[in-house]
């Protein structure tokens, strides 16, 4: 927002300035003067229904309602006056008439708007003078939505909840039915269930009565006043960073509520707000435990700890330190990560240690690193809302980041932004999207070259920013030619009119946006996808600058984190090579030690060595690779070979009952810390509660099995870490203990103490030695595995709103699983058809690694020919039949283009 | 003017109709059309023209004798059907017609018709003599007022319309009649669409629109058929569409009939549903004029306005300003019903005193004395003072609203509370539920209603109606919630004994 002129107003003779246009009831009530109002809200616009509101206006008739007033200069206003009290006053009661203040049941008395206006006007029941009328208000309980509660009877009809759907989550699923008293909230055409409504719980935020209530998905009616405590944190799922306040009464998570900061505003989706139960399952870790005779058995901490360590070393000293290999963990905090990769590197003295982050954007770093210098989103979440064009290309936004989404969603309904879709299947953002480009799978760098070619051919680049900040533009430019719209058409399947009108819209536009995710990181061309995506955005010169950029959408909550602390075989912490003699001379200064010299392995490279005999041991901590992993087959044959595995997690997961021991860790909400979000910006995690059993922390753990073996790292509290990332790591060397608890949300690089965070990078220069972009010539690669005859459908992968990763969170949880309880199968009507499939039948599918048997469900998000399963599930999971094939730089695998064959079941 | 021979049908009836067909049957040059609505009528009514003698409650029985003598004897049946004298004999004489002038005399469904008795010559003059400023200065002058009930002046809301920025502007004609005991702009719609058409395209030069809607009461569907059929007849005579009459003004017209609810007559509420959305009405402002469908600049005017709009270009506004009174120029479609003798529309010159409209037009009072007229519909006022000038002014300065032209005259014999009882149900069934105020204050008036109506309610009651419809008129978010005061309060105070009566206390 622009500075707006300030304005005089007069409110009951007190002088107030003011930005010209802001609402007069904020402006009042800003300044102390409390005018009541119910539906009122600040984050939607005025609705003014409600009428309470209203106030006198010198020069205006009548009364008028405050909320829908613009304050203009010189405005004099009567807020209060015996009249106008006594108009809300009989206002008040009509609402009293039609509203069931059953306050002793109800789970907002003591926090409900209309309970606080009905004391405050001294409106109790024998005080008024209308009658109840709720004998003809019909009262519509709907309770059928897994998360929430829905009664006409206590709805005051002030639209807060339509108005959040829509306004603030972009979904527009409520809308109000009925007439006169008749009228009521209703999701869809019926109800909940029924409904679009995916759970958010946005409505139940903005209700001000009791008539939208969570159930009680954490196992108690609770009240606010019943609360003990609430507690500001991060929430744990994916990578947005959504602020949570958690509601806390007898160390239990009662209640999520949005927090209203940087980056969320308040919102969440169902996972956040309705999905954290999992913190109190009975299948939480409780003490370690070490397998003996096959059989998993409580043993206690000194036990554990001698046990691992004494192994490690062993292993170490017979095998020599790369024969152990580490995944850190894109779930657990930053200072876990750097305590973590610290372990491996110079207590054990290797470089093999990798994270998850290999499997969704490790092409990311290596494409955006070599084209831009820094492998990370370049702008904000908030920054989509001004964008004029956002290009989102393999990112299921809705359901993999919800909350970034609704920016999105906002940008195109409320902002004139225009939307372009580039995706094989057609997601819900399809529905928001200008143009929606649906491109065969595995061929985004033939599409995104033939969006340049039209681009380039209509002059529609800059060329002041190609002469002045970037090179290679030559060389790139020669493959481009090629790339002909019926050239592309043919590739990609998508007709050459819609390549040039993406191409144009892009290609015009003052700010164009990039949003990415894995479906164009997970290739044996991720790094080339991602590179061409940069080439898009240096030729029409739509990076450094507000609004603009490539913006890769980091999946897990801290994988941004992870990555920049060095959970990763080829970088220290900060992205300091390993190879650099003097990144490793310092590494070595602070730690003391010597520091191996060459990269480690890879997360898929370390199942393949373990196979082969050159890993022995391997040390877990918060990962899954059992079903997150490509080609499950193999994976489990690694982790059976191995001499010894230490997992460390807060369930026995499908990878832990490979261990041998097993370290039982403390979930989010049991420990401090910080993660840093896919806008490199790192937040504040805080303990609300203590973790069960002797579960604990894991970089206590950690620094507890160094200790063992000789090391001591010496933390004594979370900031110790922090203080030496400070000091280790360029990137975050500003972003202190201190400013994190004082509340100051800081984007990297954030170089000293004095300096605000980066919103958007490259603003000047490039992060590249030159400081120049660089385009790289990318021709077009196909995928390492076509559908052919023996194999005729192409396989695709990916997650959905209600269940996260490899569900060991999601599915202990009351409410997700009640949206979707298992695996099941997208796949196109005609090929159902075609096989005789029935809707809902079980086959088996099968590919050259492995096969399943999962329902088949009838989906028009597929196109005839392509299939798409959900990663999640163990019982069907689809990384049985994912292809490990790699990218060769970035050895990523490709989840997302397998060649299956599916088969009835007889 | 066509002189040929045809029996119009008033309110439809498929056993007149078709016995009327099989009675005409070899007479030459006779036609029948049916379903049109002749201005003056109760209950079944034809007209026989070009006499334009009319027929009120005709029996099928009673059909052969009409034929008969009239059409084939030329004489006209002097007997009322339900045994009082007749011919009705209250005619276009009296009357000044404008807007009404061809209804009931050509042919609605015929737009050679309509073209023969002068139509779309107006439209012409505008295109081709008149720049779009020099179409609104002309309404300016005429002073012409919103015929929907606000009166507000058309010309200026031309201006402001033409002059808000936007990326296109549109035209809505509002046909959403829904005002209880209003059907002015109906019979203009079912008996001279050619002419509402003509309206919105002159009014769509003079904005710079380029789209023009009909939103039409949904169950008026005569009214719906014939400017379906209109619309089609003058996009192919190239009154509608691009390039119109080779002038260069392109201009299209969409039919798009309303789903019910008498809020979708409120402007805004109408916008909302023309969008696809749930009828409620806007915040204003910004006014339609500024921002309107699709937060463009809008002009919407109601039928009858722009029924005027054609005479007033082809006449000029000194020749319209001859008409009516100094602040309220032209003439007024009045929608009489009641207890007079004659009930109907009649256009008469703005100003006329409800004593003429009661005694000339109406004929009088049935039985009984008069004891007051409700004017303005549901949402108007009772006035008992017959010298009342029935104009914008004349009406407000007696506490009332003209509103759409509607009024309800009521004999000492009439049930006064039982109107206002149906006059609160209404309120409460068309309240759209957004506000407050209306949403539970138009349920506690019914129900208070209801009891005075039982005879058992209190005085207490009747304070706490007036004071909760006050409220409604302070604090309502649009007219249908502010209107409910006006009935009420005057009710009160003109009848005040009878309701004290039906009090217990």
């Amino acid at each position: 927002m622009s500075s707006k002129e300030m304005v005089t107003i007069h409110i009951d003779g007190k002088e107030i300035h003011a930005p010209r246009g802001a609402s007069l009831l904020k402006v009042a009530r800003d300044n102390g003067i409390d005018i009541p109002g119910l539906c009122y809200y600040e984050k939607v616009s005025p609705t003014g229904s409600c009428r309470l509101c209203v106030v006198k206006i010198d020069g205006r008739p009548g009364l008028v309602p405050s909320c829908m007033v613009q304050v203009e200069d010189g405005m004099k206003v009567t807020a209060f006056d015996d009249e106008i009290e006594s108009v809300r006053r009989g206002i008040l009661e009509m609402i009293l008439a039609e509203h069931d203040d059953d306050c002793i049941n109800c789970e907002k008395n003591g926090s409900c708007e209309l309970q606080d206006l009905a004391f405050r006007y001294n409106l109790g029941r024998e005080l008024r003078t209308l009658p109840s009328l709720l004998d003809v208000v019909p009262k519509i309980y709907d309770d059928s939505s897994p998360v929430l509660i829905y009664d006409s009877h206590k709805c005051i009809k002030c639209g807060r909840c339509i108005k959040a759907c829509f306004e603030i989550q972009g979904k527009g699923v409520l809308s109000f039915a009925g007439k006169g008293l008749g009228e009521y909230v209703v999701a869809g055409i019926e109800n909940w269930a029924d409904s679009a409504c995916d759970g958010c719980g946005e409505c139940v935020q903005a209700c001000p009565t009791g008539a939208l209530v969570e159930k009680p998905v954490y196992g108690v009616r609770v009240r606010e006043i019943d609360v003990d405590r609430k507690v500001v944190t991060t929430c744990p799922y994916c990578g947005v960073g959504c602020q949570l306040e958690l509601w806390i009464k007898d160390d239990r998570i009662v209640k999520v509520r949005g927090y209203d900061d940087i980056p969320n505003r308040g919102s969440t989706c169902v996972k956040g707000r309705f999905g954290l139960d999992f913190v109190h399952s009975p299948d939480r870790l409780k003490y370690p435990l070490i397998k003996k005779d096959g059989k998993f058995v409580e043993v206690s901490w000194e036990e554990a700890l001698d046990y691992v360590a004494s192994r490690l070393s062993e292993i170490r000293d017979k095998y020599g330190p790369d024969a152990i290999a580490g995944l850190s963990s894109a779930k657990c905090t930053n200072e876990e990560n750097f305590v973590f990769q610290k372990f491996m590197r110079a207590v054990i003295g290797t470089n093999s240690v990798d994270h998850c982050a290999r499997l969704c954007h490790a092409s990311t770093i290596a494409g955006l690193v070599r084209a831009f210098g820094s492998g990370a989103m370049t702008n904000s979440i908030e920054e989509f809302l001004n964008a004029d064009v956002i290009f989102i290309t393999g990112s299921n936004t809705t359901e993999t980041h919800p909350v970034t989404a609704t920016y999105i969603k906002r940008a195109v309904l409320f902002h004139n932004a225009k939307l372009i879709v580039a995706d094989p299947r057609r997601i819900d953002l399809v529905d928001y999207a200008t143009v929606w480009l649906q491109q065969r799978n595995g061929t985004d760098v033939a599409l995104f070259n033939g969006l340049m070619h039209v681009i380039w051919k209509e002059g529609l680049m800059d060329e002041e920013f190609i002469r002045s900040r970037t090179e290679g533009f030559d060389e790139f430019i020669k493959v481009i030619e090629k790339f002909t719209p019926e050239k592309t058409e043919e590739i990609t399947d998508v007709p050459k009119e819609k390549i040039i009108e993406a191409a144009r819209l892009y290609g015009s536009a003052e700010r164009a946006s990039i949003v990415y995710a894995m479906g164009i990181t997970q290739h044996v061309t991720g790094t080339d996808n991602v590179l061409s995506l940069a080439n898009m955005a240096l030729l029409t010169g739509n990076v450094g600058r507000e609004s603009t950029g490539v913006n890769p959408l980091r999946g897990q909550n801290n994988v941004q984190g992870a990555c920049d602390l060095g959970a990763l075989p080829n970088v220290f912490p900060g992205y300091q090579k390993v190879t650099d003699p003097n990144a490793r001379r310092k590494f070595e200064e602070a730690w003391g030690v010597k520091l191996p010299e060459e990269p480690g392995l890879t997360v898929v490279e370390m199942m393949y060595a373990a196979t082969q005999g050159k890993v022995k041991a391997m040390y877990f901590m918060g990962e899954n690779p059992v079903i997150s992993d490509p080609n499950i087959p193999h994976v489990k044959e690694a982790l059976e070979v191995v001499e010894f595995l230490v997992v460390q997690d807060i369930f026995l997961t499908e990878t832990a009952q490979y261990a041998d021991v097993v370290l039982p860790a403390a979930s989010f909400a049991e420990k401090n810390g910080t993660y840093t979000n896919t806008e490199r910006r790192v937040l504040w995690v805080q303990k609300a509660i203590d973790p069960p059993g002797e579960a604990k922390p894991d970089w206590v753990i950690v620094q507890d099995v160094a200790r063992k073996m000789g090391y001591d790292m010496g933390y004594s509290s979370v900031k110790d870490i922090i203080d030496e990332i400070n000091r280790l790591v360029p990137i975050y060397a500003g972003i202190t203990y201190e400013r994190i608890r004082n509340g100051e949300k800081l984007q990297w690089p954030c170089p000293s103490p004095e300096h605000p965070g980066t919103k958007y990078l490259y603003k000047d220069r490039f992060n590249r030695p030159n400081g120049l972009g660089k385009f790289h010539p990318v021709d077009f690669i196909p995928p390492a595995e076509w559908p052919d005859e023996e194999y005729p459908f192409l396989l695709s992968t990916g997650r959905i709103l209600y269940h996260f990763h490899t569900t060991s969170m999601t599915r202990r949880t009351q409410a997700l699983p009640q949206y979707v309880e298992g695996p099941y199968m997208e796949m196109h009507p005609d090929d159902m058809k075609k096989l005789g499939i029935e809707d809902g039948e079980v086959v088996r599918v099968v590919s050259r690694r492995g096969e399943i048997k999962i329902k088949a469900i009838a989906s028009g998000r597929v196109y005839s020919g392509s299939v798409f399963i959900p990663f999640h599930f163990a019982e069907a999971a689809a990384n049985m039949l994912t292809n490990d094939a790699l990218d060769p730089i970035s050895k990523i695998p490709e989840l997302k283009v397998a060649a299956v064959r599916i088969e009835k079941i007889e | 003017m066509s002189s040929r021979r045809y029996v119009l049908l008033g309110v439809a009836d498929d056993g007149v109709f078709s016995r009327l067909k099989a009675e005409i049957e070899g007479l030459p040059n006779v036609e029948v059309i049916r379903g049109l609505s002749i201005g003056d009528f109760d209950g079944v009514s034809l007209a026989v023209f070009p006499t334009g003698v009319r027929y009120s409650g005709v029996p099928v029985s009673e059909v052969p004798t009409i034929v008969k003598k009239h059409l084939e004897g030329d004489k006209t049946v002097d007997q009322r059907f339900d045994g009082s004298v007749l011919p009705s004999t209250i005619l276009p004489s009296r009357q000044k017609r404008i807007v009404l002038e061809r209804v009931g005399v050509i042919d609605p469904e015929s737009i050679d018709e309509y073209i023969e008795s002068g139509g779309y010559e107006a439209l012409k003059k505008a295109l081709n003599e008149m720049s779009p400023a020099d179409v609104i200065e002309e309404v300016k002058a005429s002073g012409l007022r919103g015929r929907g009930g606000a009166g507000f002046p058309t010309g200026l809301k031309w201006e402001f319309t033409a002059k808000s920025e936007g990326k296109m502007r549109f035209v809505i004609a509002n046909a959403d009649e829904s005002e209880p005991g209003t059907f002015k702009d109906r019979v203009i719609e079912e008996g001279d669409p050619h002419r509402l058409i003509e309206g919105v395209l002159i009014a769509g030069y003079a904005v710079g629109a380029s789209q023009g809607y009909i939103f039409v009461r949904g169950e008026h569907s005569l009214a719906i058929e014939r400017l379906k059929k209109a619309i089609a007849d003058a996009k192919e005579r190239s009154f509608i569409g691009e390039n119109i009459l080779d002038t260069g003004f392109s201009f299209d017209i969409r039919l798009v009939p309303s789903a019910g609810g008498y809020i979708c007559g409120e402007e805004t509420a109408l916008i909302e549903a023309l969008e696809g959305k749930r009828g409620q009405p806007r915040p204003k402002p910004p006014y339609p004029p500024q921002k309107g469908l699709w937060n463009q600049p809008t002009l919407v005017n109601n039928v009858e306005t722009l029924a005027n709009v054609p005479s007033i270009i082809m006449k000029g506004a000194n020749w319209y300003r001859s008409f009516g009174t100094e602040s309220s120029p032209g003439t007024k479609v009045y929608s009489v019903l009641g207890n007079t003798v004659h009930t109907g529309l009649f256009e008469a010159p703005m100003g006329i005193t409800l004593r003429e409209l009661v005694f000339d037009y109406g004929g009088g009072l049935k039985d009984g004395e008069f004891r007051a007229a409700l004017v303005g519909g549901a949402a108007g006022g009772f006035i008992a003072d017959l010298d009342t000038k029935l104009d914008f002014e004349g009406v407000k300065e007696k506490g009332g609203m003209l509103g759409s032209g509607a009024v309800l005259v009521l004999s000492d014999k009439a049930d006064a509370i039982g109107v206002l009882l149906s006059i609160a149900r209404f309120f409460k069934r068309e309240s759209c539920g957004k506000c407050v105020p209306c949403r539970v204050g138009t349920q506690i008036i019914t129900d208070i209603m209801t009891r005075v109506y039982n005879g058992n309610c209190t005085r207490k009651d009747l304070d706490v109606m007036l004071d909760i419809a006050y409220n409604m008129k302070l604090t309502s978010f649009c007219p249908l919630g502010q209107s409910v005061h006006l009935p009420v309060k005057t009710a009160l105070e003109i009848f005040r004994a009878d309701f004290e009566s039906r009090c217990g206390d």
